[in-house]
C-alpha cells in the first residue's frame, strides 16, 4: 500500500481500506465474481489512477470505468461536421481545448487550425460570445459538448445572446444527458454491476431524484461521491454498506456541493433551451435513446443545425481501435491492440487516450498500475 | 473540463448581468454568478463567497477549507494548470 502515503491524510486512508477489506470479504462471499462497482464519471477515473485506488482495494473489488467522459464518447463523424462547418468561409468555430484534440476521420480541429482553419480554443462558452459581438461580420460557431454539468453554461450564453440580440452566434449542440447513458449500461447484457460511484458535479446540477430508478427499479446502489480520494473510498465503503444491509438507495457523499434538489437556476436555463433528442449517437456505445439534447425550435436562430446543412457524418472507428469494448467496460485499456503503440496521449488515435479524463489516457499516464495488475494475475 | 475550479469573488463587476470578478489561486477572470444567485442571495451579497466555476459560470458556494482542499487535488492532478492553460488561451484567441 505504498501509494497511501501520497494521501493528504494516510491514517483516515488506512482505516477506510481496512473497513472495506472486511466488508468486501462479507459482502463478496459466495459470489463467484468480484464486486463490481462502476464510476460513471472522468474525473473519479482520473483520480481513483492518480492515487492508486485501484491497487488498494482488495481482490474481492473491482472497479468500472464508466463512459463519464464527454470527449470520449463523441464519435468520429461530429468531429468531421465540425470541420465541415469551419470550412464555410465565415464561420469562426469555437470549442473547449480536449475538444480540439479528438481525431476526426481525415484529421482533429486542431490540425485543421494549423493548417489555416479559423478554430478557436476557447474556456468558456462565454468566451465564444465574446468572439461573436467582435466580430459581427462573422458567425461565431460553439461547438457545445459535455453532460448536465457544461449544459447550463451553453444555455445561459444563448440566453445572453438573445438578450443582447446577437444573431451570428450558435450552437453545435453535442451534449448528451446521464440519466439514459446509465439506463443503457444497467440494460447491456454484459455487464454484472453491483454499484455505482455517481457523478459529483453532474449531480450538483441535477440534484439526487433522477437517480431513484436505479435504486427503485434495478435494484441497486448508488452513491454520490466527491472527488477527493478520501471520498471515493467512503462511498465505496457506503455502497458496500448497501450492500452488505441489502440495500439499494441514492445517498450522497459529497453534499458539502450535491444539494438533493440540484441547482434551480441551472435547471431552469436548460429546460428553456434545450429538448431531447429522440436518439444521441456514441462512439463505442452506439445510439441511445434520449440520450441527447438540441436547440429548441423557439430559439433556432442559435441553432447551427439549422443554420447549416451539416452533414452529420457516420464514421467507423478505425479497425483498430477498441475504444468501444473498453468503453463499455468488457476490455481493458491496456489489452487494446494499438494502446501505447500507435495510440498514446500525443497521437491519440481514440478519444479516450484524449483526454485526461479518459481511461486510455489515465492508464498511460500512470502506467504503474500495469505492471502491479500483472504482477497480481501472474501470481494469483 | 469536468472538475471545476474553486475560487474567490472580489468583485461585482455588472450586477445586472450577473458578472463578477473572481480570484482563482491569483489569477482573475470573469464569470456568470447567475446560477447562484437566488432572492436570498442577490448579486451584491456575493462579494467575498468561495464558489465552483465550471468554464466560466459559479456553479455553487463552497466554504473556504473545500476550496484549498479542492485547489489542492486539482494541482495534484495536473488540472489546474490545465485550467490556467485554457484561460490563457482563450484570452490569446479573441485579442
Ligand atoms: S488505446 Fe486508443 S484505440 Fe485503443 S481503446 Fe484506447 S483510445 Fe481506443
Amino acid at each position: 500500500m505504498k501509494y497511501v502515503d501520497e494521501f493528504r491524510d494516510p491514517e483516515q486512508a488506512r482505516k477506510w481500506l481496512e473497513k472495506i477489506s472486511a466488508l468486501a470479504k462479507q459482502v463478496q462471499a459466495g459470489k463467484d465474481r468480484p464486486l463490481h462497482i462502476m464510476e460513471v464519471c472522468g474525473g473519479h477515473t482520473h483520480t481513483i489512477f492518480r492515487y492508486g485506488i485501484k491497487q488498494m482495494l482488495p481482490p474481492e473489488i473491482e472497479l468500472v470505468h464508466g463512459p463519464g467522459c464527454p470527449v470520449c464518447v463523441l464519435p468520429m463523424g461530429r468531429v468531421d461536421d465540425c470541420l465541415a462547418l469551419a470550412e464555410h468561409p465565415e464561420v469562426i468555430l469555437t470549442t473547449f481545448g480536449d475538444a480540439m484534440r479528438v481525431p476526426g476521420s481525415l484529421k482533429s480541429l486542431l490540425q485543421a487550425k494549423a493548417e489555416g482553419a479559423d478554430v478557436r480554443m476557447v474556456y468558456s462558452p462565454t468566451d465564444a460570445l465574446s468572439i461573436a459581438r467582435k466580430h459581427p461580420d462573422k458567425e461565431v460557431v460553439f461547438f457545445a459538448l459535455g453532460f448536465e454539468t457544461t449544459m447550463p453554461s451553453t444555455a445561459l450564453t444563448v440566453l445572453q445572446a438573445e438578450e443582447e440580440g446577437i444573431k451570428n452566434f450558435s450552437l453545435f449542440c453535442n451534449h448528451i444527458t446521464i440519466i439514459p447513458t446509465i439506463k443503457a449500461i444497467l440494460d447491456s447484457p454484459d455487464l454484472q454491476l453491483d454499484g455505482f460511484l455517481g457523478p459529483g458535479h453532474v449531480s450538483m446540477i441535477i440534484g439526487q431524484h433522477p437517480y431513484l430508478f436505479i435504486a427503485d427499479e434495478h435494484k441497486k446502489p448508488l452513491v454520490i461521491a466527491g472527488f477527493e480520494p478520501l471520498d471515493i473510498l467512503q462511498s465505496i465503503w457506503m455502497i458496500l454498506n448497501q450492500l452488505k444491509e441489502q440495500r439499494h438507495e441514492i445517498e450522497n457523499q459529497y453534499g458539502r456541493v450535491v444539494q438533493v434538489e440540484g441547482n434551480h437556476n441551472a435547471l431552469e436555463a436548460i429546460e428553456k433551451v434545450f429538448e431531447l433528442r429522440e436518439f444521441f449517437e456514441w462512439r463505442g456505445l452506439g445510439s441511445i435513446e434520449r440520450s441527447g439534447v438540441r436547440v429548441r425550435e423557439g430559439y433556432a436562430l442559435y441553432d447551427a443545425e439549422r443554420k447549416f446543412s451539416i452533414p452529420n457524418l457516420k464514421i467507423a472507428d478505425p479497425k483498430s481501435c477498441q475504444c468501444g469494448e473498453v468503453l463499455r467496460g468488457t476490455l481493458k485499456p491496456k489489452d487494446c491492440k494499438v494502446f501505447g503503440t500507435t495510440c498514446t496521449p500525443e497521437t491519440p488515435l481514440g478519444a479516450l487516450m484524449v483526454s485526461t479524463e479518459g481511461a486510455c489516457a489515465a492508464y498511460y499516464s500512470y502506467g504503474r498500475m500495469d505492471s502491479f495488475e500483472s504482477k497480481r494475475e501472474t501470481t494469483t | 473540463m469536468c472538475l471545476g475550479i474553486p475560487g474567490k469573488i472580489v468583485e461585482i463587476t455588472n450586477a445586472e448581468n450577473k458578472l463578477a470578478l473572481v480570484d482563482v489561486a491569483g489569477v482573475k477572470r470573469e464569470v456568470n454568478i447567475v446560477c447562484i444567485v437566488d432572492d436570498e442571495h442577490p448579486p451584491e451579497s456575493c462579494l467575498g463567497d468561495w464558489v465552483l466555476i465550471h468554464v466560466g459560470f459559479a456553479m455553487t458556494r463552497i466554504n473556504e477549507e473545500e476550496a484549498a482542499r479542492t485547489l489542492e487535488l486539482l494541482h495534484e492532478l495536473g488540472e489546474l494548470q490545465e485550467e490556467f492553460q485554457a484561460m490563457k488561451n482563450s484570452e490569446k484567441e479573441n485579442p
